[in-house]
């Protein structure tokens, strides 16, 4: 009992980061049907900023993850506006190969001026661990920084989408570019702004998994970024509260496998939801069913 | 009619001579063997890109799990020779099987899926095949299978190579290949057309995975080493990107693509990390500017090369 505690405990925060970076996964695919493969990368850069934040410029830890989220959102409009703008009207798979190359873009430029070792974080939280249920089950003072940051990205997320001009216009040029562009809504203007958005919280959860496994390295972004799309897609791909479960449910299920099965299977284990989930209930858990179009 | 026979003996003379010539090279070692082993990879290369081709260029089914298909290949190959003592050639069609089965495995349940969904059902794929032989202590595991029987030479590669893309043309130029090539433009006026959507799709599958099966056999046989890591992910991007740069829906633009890159690695080999920034760049500058890739969907031939560039481009533009 205690250890499934345990396990749950580490899948959550685990799972939380997932759902940070399946958020911008979800809210680009939504906007402009694109897999962002550069996304996790934007998550690696994210990592990057923050080690130089703290580590070179002594800066603490919340002026850190604000710096980090800004630069992060501008290296994700700069993205935009670079590679994916110029292809809006080409076909789908041209648009998918340049997210490629973007991401092999920002991996070894990374690599080639940063170095490809590991680099470890200095300590800029005091990390305390709080124990339960005599001592079986722990909880470091770290996944709670990660638990409430996420929750707290994702309650303004949900508020900026729901309660504010640009949300209603991301919400309006997801459902139909077109028609949104005929009621006045400045389309490019929206989709920088969702792509800002969604690689700030990326920046967050770089930072955040940069104090939490204390290492970060140019290639750390490949396979958080595709397990984060696997869990938007799980959760039914352009939609927010679907990113936030799915990434969660993951996180947990990963963590689940790991400790009673082989953790050498860990990272199979997302694949195989996405194929059964692909196979099932394309649309996700949460995700609605659309028709084909013809 | 004439002009068509023409051509063929043509091509047979071509095929000969460079067989020929660089069998030459080879055997008063000219062409040594750091070389060697640069020219051999440039045919796996070029066996990779031509039936990725296949399936993404021509059937219009992206896949991003080619490598996987390829680990498959080189597998099979390397236990049959080394763990069964079995002869090569045997290996060699036991690999390419083994491959095109995986590949109908693969092909029946993504067919529901299209576009972006198939790409990254199919790297999902290649990864859990990867990680499988990385559990599997029979094969190596993470460290790998070493000793692998040394059987590929150069009459073996040149054999498995001009097959391939002879095979692969004639497939394209037939009523197959043509089905595949109504689907890729628009799957919903092909089906209503009357082309059977689903048989056509996993048979562009096999017949890909059936080849990417002979590469990865090539691969175990020629390099004595294999581990799953060399299957990865990069490597599935490293076939797409030959295949996008020579331009999808071309044969012949594989075959330059595979050769550009392979050269382009051969060059910087000492500098991995600026190789894949110039990876990254090509395959940005090749999407924003030709988006079609070197050749578009043209061919090389010698009708092409006689016209001269300018009607090559007006062509290519069509």
């Amino acid at each position: 009992m205690a250890v499934l505690l345990q396990q749950l405990l580490n899948g959550i925060s685990l799972g939380s980061i997932y759902a940070l970076l399946a958020l911008g996964y979800t809210m680009v695919y939504g906007i402009i049907n694109l897999i962002n493969f550069a996304h996790g990368d934007v998550y690696m850069i994210g990592a990057y900023i923050g080690f130089i934040a703290t580590a070179l410029l002594g800066l603490g830890f919340i002026p850190a993850l604000l710096l980090s989220m800004a630069i992060s959102a501008l290296l994700g409009m700069a993205i935009e506006k670079v590679a994916y703008r110029p292809l809006r009207n080409s076909s789908r798979i041209a648009l998918l190969i340049t997210a490629i190359g973007m991401s092999l873009l920002l991996e070894y430029t990374t690599m080639y001026i940063a170095g490809p070792d590991t680099r470890s974080f200095p300590t800029v939280l005091t990390n305390r661990q709080y124990s339960f249920m005599s001592g079986q089950v722990n909880i470091s003072s770290m996944q709670l920084y990660i638990l409430v940051i996420s929750i707290m990205l994702m309650i303004l997320l949900q508020f900026i989408v729901q309660r504010t001009k640009i949300g209603k216009a991301m919400r309006a040029v997801s459902m139909d570019k077109d028609a949104a562009q005929l009621m006045g809504i400045n389309v490019d203007t929206t989709i920088s702004a969702t792509f800002a958005i969604g690689s700030a919280l990326a920046g967050a959860a770089g930072i955040l998994v940069g104090i939490y496994y204390n290492s970060i390295d140019p290639l750390m972004g490949i396979t958080p970024g595709l397990k984060a799309f696997i869990a938007a897609v799980f959760g039914g791909i352009g939609s927010i509260p679907g990113a936030m479960v799915g990434g969660l449910l993951l996180g947990m299920i990963e963590t689940l496998v790991s400790g009673y099965l082989n953790s050498n299977y860990r990272d199979a284990v997302a694949f195989v939801i996405l194929i059964i989930i692909l196979l099932i209930k394309p649309s996700g858990l949460l995700g609605k069913n659309t028709g084909e179009k013809v | 009619m004439a002009d068509k026979r023409r051509n063929l003996i043509r091509n047979i003379v071509t095929l000969a001579a460079i067989y020929a010539i660089i069998q030459l090279l080879i055997s008063f070692d000219i062409i040594d063997q750091h070389l060697q082993l640069n020219l051999f990879l440039l045919c796996i290369n070029i066996i990779l890109a031509v039936s990725l081709n296949l399936i993404t260029g021509f059937t219009g089914q992206f896949s991003l799990g080619h490598a996987g298909f390829m680990a498959i290949g080189a597998y099979v190959s390397a236990v049959m020779t080394l763990k069964l003592h079995l002869p090569f050639p045997l290996a060699i069609a036991a690999s390419a099987v083994s491959a095109a089965i995986v590949g109908v495995l693969v092909g029946i349940p993504t067919l529901r899926l299209r576009g972006d969904y198939l790409a990254i059902a199919t790297l999902g794929l290649s990864e859990i095949i990867r990680i499988i032989a990385l559990n599997i202590d029979y094969i190596g595991g993470a460290s790998g299978l070493a000793d692998i029987p040394r059987y590929v030479n150069w009459p073996w590669i040149f054999a498995m190579t001009a097959g391939t893309i002879i095979i692969i043309y004639n497939f394209i130029h037939s009523s197959y290949g043509r089905a595949c090539i109504a689907i890729r433009e628009d799957d919903i006026a092909a089906e209503s057309m009357g082309i059977d959507i689903a048989h056509y799709k996993i048979l562009a599958f096999t017949i890909g995975a059936f080849f990417a099966g002979i590469a990865g056999s090539l691969y175990a046989n020629y390099f004595y080493f294999l581990k799953p890591n060399a299957f990865g992910f990069m490597k599935s991007i490293d076939i797409l990107v030959m295949v996008v740069f020579g331009g999808l829906g071309s044969i012949t633009g594989s075959v330059v693509g595979a050769a550009a890159l392979t050269l382009l690695s051969m060059v910087l080999q000492d500098l991995p990390t600026l190789r894949m920034i110039l990876y990254a760049l090509l395959l940005l500058v090749i999407m924003l500017y030709r988006p079609q890739g070197l050749l578009g969907n043209a061919e090389l031939s010698w009708k092409l090369l006689k016209r001269g560039d300018k009607d090559a481009a007006a062509t290519n533009s069509k």
